[in-house]
C-alpha cells in the first residue's frame, strides 16, 4: 500500500489531493473510452451485415444454387441445406456422446479416471478447430478416399463433445442430492434414477449446452474446407462432398467479383440469423416445457 | 442471457462435495424387493454404467486420436528436416522443401500484436462493468461484450475484407506511416491487407475471452479489500488499483493466455486478411502468413507426401502449443478462482 495513501488519509479526512482526484477522473473515462471501442466493432458488424445483407436476400438467394461467375442471380440455397445436414450428422454424433460423458462425469466420475476425462474435455476445448479439420480428414476422407458430409459432420461433431460434456457435468451436478435418494428409496434402479429424475430435472440446462455448443460448431468454417470440401450443386448423400454456408461466404468473399461479394454478405446475415433463431427457439421451447411440468 | 454462458476453455470443474455421495451410496440399499427387480435394476445399472464409460473413452480416444494421426502423418516431413523444419524459410512445394518459420513468425507476431490491443482495452471493458457502471447497465454490457464471441470467424473475415481493410489503407497506415514510419514497423505501401490487419481482426475476436474471464477474477476479488482502500482514502481508482487488480493479477494473466491460445489457432478471418505470403518482414503493412492459414489455403491442394506430411507437421506444432498455452492458462486462472492464498502483496 502507498504512504501518500496512508498519510494523506490521517492528515485530513476531506479534502483528496487534486492531482488524485484528476486521476481517479481520467481513469474513469479511460475505461469508458475501452467500453466504447470494444463496442464499436460490435455494432459495426452489425449494422453492416444487416445494411449489406438485407438488401441481398431474395427469393432466389434462398431457393437457387450458385450461378456461374458473370451470370446474375443465384443462391445458396444448397448451401444452406447443406449446413442444416453436417450440422445435424454433427449432433446425431457429438450430442450422445456429449450427454454420456457428461452423466459419467457427474454420476461416476469422482475419481481419478474421471479427472483424467475432464482434463481431456478441457484440452480439446482449446484444440485450434483448422486441427481437428486435419483429423477429421485423416480419419475418414483418407478412408474414404473423397471428400464427405460425414466427415464435415465427425469433424464438428468433435468440437461439440467437450462443451456438451462439461456443461452436462455441471447441470447435473446442480441438481439436488434430496432427489436422487427420494428415488432410490422409492426402489427406482440407480440408471432409472439417472435418466428419468436426474437427467429429466437437469433438462432444460443441459439443452442450452447442447445449443451452445451447436451455435459454435454452426458457423465453423476452417474444419470444413478440406472435409465437406463444399459443392455447387444439391447434395444431401453422406458420402459426397457438402456446401457450407460459411464455405460458401468464404469462397465468395475472397474472390473478385462483386456479385459474389453481395451474395456473401446475404449469406452471414442468413448464418447469424439461423444461428439466433435456432439457439432462441430451443431455449424459448425448454424453459416452457420446464415450468409446464413443475 | 442466450450467451453469458458461452463455451470457454476455462469452464470451471464442479465442486465435487455432492458426487461423492452418490458415489458412495450402495446400490443395494433394497433388501426387501422382490429379487427379480432387484437383479434386473442390477444388471441394468451394470449395462447402463458401461454405456457411459464408453461415452467417457470416446471423449479420451478422440485426444489419443488426435495426437496419434498428426504424429503418424507428420512422420515424412520430421525425417526429411527434422528440427530444421521451423528453423527454414523456403517453403517451396514444387522442389519438396519445406521450412516454416515464416508460418511460426507470422503466428507469433498477429498474436502478439493481438494481444498488445486486446489486453488494455478487455482488461478497462471488465474493471468498468465490474467496479464503475451503475448495476442496471451490468448485465447489458457484459451480454454485448460476450456477443462478439458469437460471430463466426468467417464473418469477422468478410467485415475485415470490406470495412477494416479500406478504412486502414486509407486512413490509418498513411497515418502511422507519417508519424511512426521511422520506426520501421509501419513503412511500405499501404495495401490495407497486411499483418497489422490481421492483429486487429484477431484483437477483436479475443477481447471477449480476456475481459469475460477478467471480470470472473474481479468478481471473486473479496469485499473487504475494496472497503479496506476505501477507508483508508483511497479514490475509486486508487481503490481499483491497490485493493482489486493487485489482488487479480493471475487470474488476469490466465485469461490473457487463455486469450492468446484462441489467437494462435484462429484461422479463417486472419487467412482473409492478412496476405497470405510466406515472408518474414519487420514493417506490419507488410504481408505475412499464419500456420492456420497455411493449413487452410494448402492442405486440399498438396499434392505429394511430403508437402501433405509438411502441413500436418504444422498442425502438430500448433496443437502442442496450444494445449501448453491452455494448460497454462487454466492453471493461472484455477488458483486465483478456486483455492484463495491471500496475495496481497505478492
Amino acid at each position: 500500500m502507498p504512504e501518500t495513501t496512508h498519510t494523506s488519509a490521517l492528515r485530513t479526512v476531506a479534502p483528496i489531493a487534486l492531482r488524485r482526484r484528476i486521476t481517479d477522473h481520467v481513469m474513469t473515462g479511460v475505461a469508458v473510452l475501452t467500453v466504447i471501442l470494444v463496442l464499436a466493432p460490435l455494432f459495426a458488424i452489425f449494422a453492416y451485415l444487416v445494411y449489406r445483407g438485407v438488401g441481398s436476400i431474395n427469393w432466389a438467394f434462398l431457393t437457387q444454387t450458385p450461378k456461374p461467375v458473370g451470370e446474375a442471380g443465384g443462391g445458396m440455397a444448397n448451401a444452406i441445406v447443406g449446413s442444416a445436414f453436417i450440422l445435424a450428422l454433427a449432433s446425431i454424433l457429438g450430442v450422445p456422446v456429449g450427454v454420456g460423458a457428461g452423466i459419467y462425469l457427474a454420476e461416476y466420475g469422482r475419481n481419478r479416471f474421471g479427472d483424467v476425462i475432464r482434463f481431456t474435455a478441457d484440452v480439446l476445448n482449446g484444440v485450434p478447430s483448422i486441427v481437428i479439420g486435419i483429423v477429421a480428414y485423416a480419419i475418414v476422407v483418407l478412408t474414404q478416399r473423397h471428400f464427405s458430409a460425414l466427415a464435415g459432420g465427425v469433424a464438428l461433431a468433435i468440437m461439440m463433445i467437450p462443451t456438451i460434456t462439461r456443461t452436462t457435468e455441471e447441470m447435473l451436478l446442480l441438481v439436488p442430492q434430496a432427489l436422487r435418494e427420494a428415488a432410490y428409496g422409492l426402489g427406482i434402479p440407480r440408471w432409472r434414477t439417472t435418466l428419468s429424475i436426474t437427467l429429466r430435472t437437469a433438462t432444460s440446462g443441459v439443452i442450452t449446452g447442447i445449443m451452445l455448443a451447436f451455435a459454435r460448431v454452426a458457423g465453423e468454417t476452417a474444419p470444413l474446407l478440406f472435409t465437406a470440401f463444399g459443392n455447387q450443386f444439391w447434395n444431401l448423400k453422406v458420402n459426397e462432398p457438402t456446401a457450407a454456408l460459411p464455405l460458401q461466404i468464404f469462397s465468395y468473399a475472397i474472390s473478385p467479383y462483386d456479385e459474389w461479394h453481395r451474395q456473401a454478405w446475404a449469406g452471414a446475415l442468413v448464418l447469424i440469423i439461423l444461428i439466433v433463431t435456432a439457439v432462441s427457439a430451443v431455449r424459448f421451447a425448454v424453459r416452457r416445457g420446464t415450468f409446464g411440468a413443475a | 442471457m442466450a450467451f453469458s454462458a458461452l463455451p470457454r476453455p476455462d469452464m470451471p470443474a464442479p465442486q465435487p462435495v455432492e458426487a461423492t455421495k452418490v458415489s458412495s451410496l450402495p446400490p443395494t440399499g433394497r433388501q426387501t424387493e422382490p429379487s427379480l427387480r432387484e437383479s434386473r435394476g442390477e444388471t441394468g445399472d451394470q449395462v447402463f454404467k458401461a454405456a457411459m464409460v464408453l461415452c467417457g473413452l470416446t471423449v479420451l480416444a478422440t485426444l489419443v486420436l488426435i495426437v496419434y494421426e498428426l504424429t503418424l502423418r507428420s512422420g515424412p516431413s520430421w525425417h526429411a528436416f527434422g528440427f530444421k523444419f521451423f528453423a527454414g524459410h523456403d517453403w517451396d512445394p514444387v522442389n519438396e522443401h519445406f521450412g516454416a518459420l515464416p508460418f511460426v513468425y507470422g503466428t507469433l507476431v498477429s498474436s502478439l500484436l493481438a494481444l498488445l490491443i486486446a489486453v488494455p482495452l478487455s482488461i478497462g471493458v471488465a474493471v468498468f462493468t465490474t467496479e464503475m457502471c451503475p448495476k442496471a447497465l451490468r448485465g447489458p454490457l457484459s451480454f454485448f461484450v460476450e456477443l462478439l464471441a458469437a460471430i463466426p470467424s468467417v464473418v469477422y473475415g468478410l467485415w475485415a475484407i470490406f470495412v477494416l481493410v479500406p478504412i486502414l489503407s486509407n486512413y490509418v497506415q498513411p497515418f502511422l506511416a507519417r508519424t511512426l514510419g521511422w520506426t520501421g514497423f509501419f513503412d511500405g505501401p499501404p495495401y490495407g491487407i497486411s499483418m497489422l490487419a490481421a492483429g486487429i481482426i484477431l484483437a477483436i475476436m479475443i477481447i471477449p475471452i480476456i475481459s469475460s474471464i477478467t471480470r470472473e477474477v474481479l468478481m471473486v476479488v473479496p469485499q473487504h479489500q475494496r472497503e479496506a482502500a476505501l477507508a483508508l482514502g483511497a479514490t475509486r481508482w486508487e481503490m481499483i488499483r491497490i485493493g482489486v487488480l493487485r489482488n487479480a493479477r493471475a487470474g488476469i494473466m490466465g485469461g490473457i493466455i487463455l486469450g492468446l491460445g484462441r489467437a494462435l489457432g484462429e484461422t479463417m478471418a486472419v487467412t482473409m486478411v492478412i496476405g497470405n505470403r510466406p515472408e518474414i518482414a519487420k514493417s506490419l503493412f507488410a504481408p505475412g502468413y499464419t500456420m492456420a492459414s497455411v493449413l487452410a489455403n494448402e492442405f486440399s491442394e498438396a499434392t505429394g507426401d511430403v508437402y501433405l506430411s509438411a502441413l500436418i507437421e504444422i498442425g502438430l506444432a500448433l496443437f502442442l502449443v496450444t494445449i501448453v498455452v491452455n494448460a497454462l492458462a487454466r492453471l493461472l486462472v484455477w488458483t486465483v478462482t478456486r483455492g484463495q492464498p491471500s496475495r496481497a502483496n505478492a
